[in-house]
């Protein structure tokens, strides 16, 4: 765990740039190993994910998309440790969550990531430097300190003059950048955005994703769900779930289809090559996505 | 995260769901403070009723005529007849035959028109002798109280007790007035100081006539010696029984009667009367508690109510709590503290206004209200304690189940 200091900030300005080096060649912060997730609703059984594979390297932007009961919440969730798989492993930075109790994953959920939720999840009641400080609470960091750490977060996504505001003050927008604030307030290496925009008006969508952009470009691992290809463009990789499982996976590396996009080379198409081959699920690529998958697949 | 800043967290949370702490302060508040004004009125009438008996006078024995229905169903003697004499009594009170009765004083009553002036006012009519006043504990304000001389000489001399003075002369000092009783011209000798109603008289509101006065010249009647009861006082609390028995073996020896059983009279010792007494307000307390226990169930049922509401209505929060890293037994802690809080709040202002309560009321119903010290602490264990019982219960639960499960509950 890194301290959050003046570093970050700096690092936070190289905005929209991506990290350097290959995600691919990094160590796996996140390893999913055939896991599966039923939940039982009264008579019914629903298996929400089917066997899935997954491997994000540290420093990865990586968007997961798919139709609504796709099972990609339910993923995000265990992603998150806010569930559990009904069978399959699942090691976070080569911890196997699955063994953990309970006060072990409370502490994992408060150090090694941030969430920033589609409803927001701002407790009303606190002021936005209140709700931000909240898992400094849970780390055991001092008031003082505390207060410093959660007005520099709010700094950071430039809140700085709605310090003192309830989230029923501030717009959707602001209300998200608290969240995503409060995400980063404790310096984690993970961070689960689930569909943070789903919410959101484009200007406060770009807001966001801008925010993303600066976080990732800092050096932290992003998860991004989303069901908006144009939010999902963003990530350098894109993972589409359908009916409980992986359908498509762009591969680490892979710059997607934007405008601004396609600056990854033929190395780069072969490392997502490897990795779609390595996740072991299938690869038929969509064409709206990038044209280098549909080399890929040619 | 220290207890220190838990507190914090929990007094916020206290703050900002104002409505919901005042209901629950409230429910714990009115639960507690009725057990204690309840129970304190219960209390309050029983011990009262217990000094006014003790006031009657210390060691007293009262003897009536007839026989009362024994605890086992026999029932001996000849009803109500006026069996008692002052011829009993002056037996009663010879060292020789009874040692350990101190002083005798028969009596009989009737309820009188007094006349004084204009004014006139209907009261019970006492005759008696002169150790009346030590035997009933009471006390001379003004003038004398009758002699042994009025008795012998049948003199026409009357004291009055405190309310009748009042009645008939209003402020002005009654002592050398004349007073007609029935008819009779009295002259006021002396006032008695107030003593407070009893639960079966009125003892501020009687005149004293010698009883050789009142039996002769107002009374009248057939037996003029025979009297309704006899009132007598032991030398001491510990010949109380000693006392009794003499007085017992000398009237069935007076009155030629040789098993116990078929007695024409009956002797009544300050404790029996106490308990008879008592008997009807420890029902009255019992009732009274039953009331307040069920007002303190009632305001238990709605404390758990609201506390259940607004730990299901939490549920979100404490799901977002736990995906932000706090584990299980924070989230349990924080709402300990909570509820302690909203109870302990409860508990304090029950107990104060319970206090202040049974300090006012009694100016304002003229009952007497004694705090029960148990029936209190009892009230604030349960009222707490369901409070803090079902703010952490759910709570608890809550913390148990997966974040996710949490931050999606509705």
């Amino acid at each position: 765990m890194t301290e959050t200091g003046s570093s970050s900030t700096e690092s936070l300005s190289a905005a929209g740039s991506l990290s350097a080096g290959s995600p691919a060649s990094r160590p796996p912060v996140i390893e999913l190993d055939g896991v599966r997730k039923t939940y039982r609703t009264g008579a019914f059984e629903v298996e929400a994910l089917r066997g899935v594979n997954l491997r994000i390297s540290e420093g990865e932007y990586i968007a997961i998309m798919g139709p609504s009961g796709s099972g990609k919440s339910t993923l995000m969730h265990i992603l998150g440790c806010l569930d559990v798989p009904t069978t399959g492993s699942y090691r976070l930075a080569g911890e196997d969550v699955n063994q953990m109790p309970e006060e072990d994953l409370a502490e994992i959920r408060n150090r090694r990531i941030g969430f920033v939720f589609q409803q927001f999840n701002l407790l009303p009641t606190l002021s936005a430097w209140r709700n931000v400080e909240l898992p400094l609470c849970y780390a055991g960091t001092g008031r003082a300190q505390r207060r410093a750490r959660a007005i520099e977060a709010l700094e950071k996504v430039g809140l700085q003059d709605r310090i003192a505001h309830r989230p029923n003050e501030l717009s959707g927008g602001q209300q998200q950048r608290v969240a995503v604030a409060r995400a980063l307030v404790t310096d984690p290496a993970l961070i689960l955005a689930d569909e943070p925009t789903g919410n959101l008006d484009s200007a406060s969508t770009q807001d966001v994703l801008s925010l993303l952009n600066e976080l990732h470009a800092s050096g932290r691992t992003i998860v991004l769900i989303t069901h908006e290809p144009e939010v999902a463009a963003t990530a350098g990789r894109v993972v589409r779930i359908r009916d409980g499982d992986i359908q498509d996976d762009t591969g680490p590396g892979h710059q997607a289809g934007s405008a601004a996009g396609t600056t990854a080379g033929p190395g780069s198409a072969s490392g997502t090559a490897a990795r779609s081959g390595n996740t072991g699920t299938g690869n038929a690529v969509r064409g709206d996505s990038a044209p280098l998958t549909w080399e890929v697949r040619q | 995260m220290s207890w220190l800043e838990t507190l914090r967290i929990g007094l916020e949370a206290v703050r900002t769901h104002r409505s919901r702490s005042t209901l629950t302060v409230l429910g714990i508040l009115i639960g507690i403070a009725a057990v204690i004004l309840t129970v304190g009125l219960g209390q309050g009438a029983q011990n009262q009723v217990r000094d006014q008996i003790n006031s009657l006078g210390s060691n007293l024995l009262v003897v009536t005529p007839g026989s009362t229905t024994s605890s086992n169903g026999i029932r001996g003697g000849f009803g109500s007849a006026s069996t008692l004499t002052v011829q009993d009594a002056e037996a009663l009170a010879s060292k020789d035959v009874a040692p350990d009765i101190a002083a005798v004083a028969p009596a009989s009553q009737r309820s009188l028109s007094l006349t004084a002036g204009t004014s006139n006012w209907t009261t019970t009519v006492v005759g008696t002798t002169p150790d009346w006043l030590s035997v009933r504990a009471r006390k001379i304000n003004s003038g004398r109280f009758i002699t042994s001389q009025d008795v012998t000489s049948h003199a026409a001399v009357v004291v009055l007790a405190a309310t009748t003075a009042e009645q008939l002369f209003g402020g002005r000092n009654p002592i050398g007035a004349t007073v007609a009783v029935s008819g009779v011209s009295m002259q006021v000798v002396g006032t008695l100081t107030a003593a407070g109603s009893s639960a079966t008289a009125n003892e501020d509101d009687q005149a004293i006539l010698p009883i050789s006065t009142a039996a002769n010249r107002v009374f009248g009647g057939a037996t003029r010696s025979s009297v309704q009861n006899i009132y007598l006082e032991a030398s001491s609390s510990k010949t109380l029984s000693a006392a009794y028995q003499e007085a017992n073996n000398t009237l069935l020896a007076l009155h030629r009667i040789s098993t116990p059983t078929g007695a024409d009279f009956t002797i009544a010792s300050q404790q029996s009367i106490l308990s008879a007494a008592t008997s009807v307000d420890r029902t009255l307390t019992v009732l009274l508690g039953g009331i307040a226990a069920i007002s303190l169930l009632v305001g238990g049922i709605g404390v758990m109510n609201i506390m259940l509401v607004s730990v299901t209505e939490r549920i979100r929060e404490i799901g977002l709590r736990k995906a932000l890293g706090a584990p299980p037994r924070v989230i349990r802690r924080q709402f300990l503290v909570e509820a302690s809080v909203l109870g302990l709040a409860g508990g304090l202002a029950g107990t104060a206004l319970g206090l202040v309560g049974a300090a006012l009321l009694p100016h304002l119903i003229s009952q007497r209200i004694d705090i029960s010290l148990p029936a209190t602490v009892g009230a604030i264990i349960v009222a707490v304690g369901i409070g803090v019982g079902f703010g952490v219960y759910p709570a608890s639960r809550a913390a148990r189940l997966a974040p996710i499960d949490a931050l999606r509950s509705e």
